[in-house]
């Protein structure tokens, strides 16, 4: 089984610095690139290899990025940005590209950068993540120097620059609109769509964003071809996907793997199963604002069309799983707190209804909540569905809320007849 | 006053953006790490020198959450309470830390060694519960090992 992204990643030791990365053959793709490709011949690459983003939403990047204008009209600034902000709650897997091999990373954005003709580039890292930005700012310094970034790029006289910037901590930061307002020193929230980032996005220039993974995808195609992206996939979806499984299973962790590996698999092979004496109860596929899956769900085959075919979505790939010591009401209260917090208040269902639905929930865990506070609860998550918002993350965050009520309706009534948690006595 | 030092910063980053005030949340981090904290004085300092309102810099200030407007201690502890610790019992560490420094969430300890805030998701879910101090990450934390954890930071 291949494992393009991090068979050179070995957790625990130092990340690969410009030697070790240049010997596993790292910087060649661009060294391709610039010996005879054309930035359309990268796009259609891209394209072809049907690499679909990794940040959550599964658009096609290739065909994402020819929505850049490429004549005179697009005018002569264009930037490219890494998404680093990786706030989604239960999502660890860019970490570990990051920190594992920072020039993976750089030679997919100066690549990316070439296709749509971008001169500037930034890399935007949470602020939590101390050792990444170290072992970023080095490296970035060492491609500097090994001229593969800055003036004349490999004497081409192609320019680009790169620049890392830090976050000051919240969520929003990583939905792509609000984060080009971050990068412009300004509140993170988001930009009404139209127009595209891709035709008006930072300081009004075509700007690309593309998360980590994605971009760290962009040297394997170059230097292999599509068919051979398409090939790593049990899928339609191309390559290979880190995945990740966290809560009380033996061996929580991150894999990378084919696209489209079971949801058995991942739990009972790579995450070792559960822990003794729990049950799993429920799973979370892709991250805090995506629907839960069930046991039923098992042998779903972990692509974006599968998931989605059953009601969910891949999201991050990194799943929550959710035993059946931990009460469904908690667990999406947990979540509905934190959406909640995280909203950027500029829309009324999501800057109303959230701190709204996280009483109800309270209230409910507290014993004192009623039959109408769960249909009050079924309601909001039609009021803050898609099309009512500004942005995805009310909708994101009812899907959580609207999965539970579908699936664990019987914890939820249990809690008004009980007039208390049921679960309350398993913590321990 | 600003101090020449973080001019110096707050210039280096306005130079990789095409206005100065698109360096304002980095600016926010510069003062707030010389001084742990942005006093009502430095966001008009920082408004001048940017050439924009002390609202603008204030309504920046308080929409990200590790920018701080009131003094801290001088050690910061960040507890995650997102949703693979909270499937791991960070409640327990919660209780613990509670119980230790005397302070809940939001509070700084008499000493003025601690502030305990709760934090979204530290991005290290596989190695749930997790909290950082500082620039220093714990992860799969147990409530026995917070005394030597503490330690260090007295
Ligand atoms: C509230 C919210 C938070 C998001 N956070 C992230 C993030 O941390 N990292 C990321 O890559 N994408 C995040 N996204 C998705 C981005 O908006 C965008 O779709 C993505 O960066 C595009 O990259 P891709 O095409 O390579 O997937 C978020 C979206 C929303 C609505
Ligand atoms: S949905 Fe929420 S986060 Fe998105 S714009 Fe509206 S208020 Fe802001």
């Amino acid at each position: 089984m291949e494992r393009p992204l991090t068979k050179n990643i070995h957790p625990g030791r130092p990340p690969l610095n410009l030697k070790d990365y240049e010997m596993t053959g790292g910087y060649s793709a661009l060294r391709k690139i610039m010996a005879g490709m054309s930035p359309k011949d990268v796009q259609q690459a891209v394209q072809d290899s049907n690499l679909k983003g990794r940040g959550g939403a599964g658009f096609n990047t290739g065909m994402k990025w020819s929505f850049v204008p490429m004549d005179e009209k697009g005018g002569p600034t264009k930037y490219l940005i890494a998404n680093a902000d990786e706030m989604e709650p239960g999502t660890f897997k860019d970490r570990l590209l990051l920190e594992g091999n920072p020039h993976q990373l750089i030679e997919g954005m100066i690549i990316a950068a070439y296709a749509i003709q971008a001169n500037i580039s930034y890399i935007f890292l949470r602020w939590a993540y101390k050792a990444a930005a170290k072992c970023l700012e080095e490296s970035i310094h060492e491609a500097y120097h090994a001229g593969y970034l800055g003036e004349n790029i490999l004497g081409t006289g192609y320019r680009l620059e790169m620049y890392l910037h830090t976050g000051a901590g919240r969520y929003m930061c990583g939905e792509e609109t609000a984060l080009l307002n971050a990068l412009e020193g300004k509140r993170a929230m988001p930009r009404a769509k139209p127009p595209f980032p891709q035709v008006s996005g930072l300081f009004g220039k075509p700007t690309i964003v593309n998360n980590v993974e994605t971009l760290c995808c962009i040297p394997h195609i170059i230097n292999n071809g599509a068919e051979w992206f398409k090939s790593l996939s049990y899928s339609e979806d191309g390559g290979t996907k880190l995945y990740g499984v966290s809560g009380k299973v033996n061996k929580p962790g991150a894999w990378e793997l084919p696209m489209g590996v079971t949801m058995r698999e991942l739990i009972e092979e790579y995450a070792g199963g559960m822990k003794n004496g729990y049950q799993l109860k429920g799973v979370l596929p892709g991250g805090a604002s995506t629907d839960f899956l069930t046991v039923q769900h098992l042998d779903l085959k972990m692509d974006f069309k599968s998931v989605a075919a059953a009601g969910s979505r891949l999201g991050t790939g990194t799943m929550i799983v959710m035993d059946d010591a931990t009460c469904p009401v908690g667990f999406v209260h947990n979540l509905q707190h934190f959406f909640a917090q995280e909203s950027c208040g500029w829309c009324t269902p999501c800057r109303e209804g959230l701190p709204w639905v996280e009483k109800l929930l309270l209230s409910l865990e507290k014993g004192t909540g009623t039959e109408e506070d769960i249909d009050l609860l079924q309601q909001h998550t039609q009021w803050l569905g898609p099309g009512n918002t500004f942005c995805a993350l009310a909708p994101g965050a009812m899907e959580p809320l609207q999965s539970a009520l579908k699936y664990f309706r019987d914890d939820f009534d249990r809690h008004v007849k009980e007039k208390k948690c049921p679960y309350h006595h398993n913590h321990h | 006053m600003l101090t020449e030092e973080e001019i110096k910063a707050i210039d280096h980053e306005a130079s990789r953006v095409p206005h100065k005030k698109a360096a304002l949340i980095d600016a926010l981090k510069i003062v707030q790490q010389q001084r742990g904290w942005v006093s009502d004085e430095s966001v008009s300092d920082l408004a001048e020198y940017l050439e924009i309102s002390p609202a603008e810099v204030d309504s920046v200030a308080t929409f990200y959450n590790l920018i701080f407007r009131r003094p801290v201690g001088s050690n910061v502890i960040l507890l995650c309470d997102s949703i693979s610790c909270y499937v791991m019992h960070y409640e327990e560490i919660y209780a613990s830390l509670k119980d230790k420094l005397g302070v809940a969430f939001g509070q700084t300890t008499e000493d003025g060694l601690f502030t305990l805030l709760p934090n979204a998701c530290l991005g290290c879910c596989d190695r749930a519960p997790a909290m950082m101090i500082n620039h220093d990450l714990y992860t799969d934390l147990k409530p026995e090992q917070l005394d030597t954890i503490l330690m260090k930071y007295k």
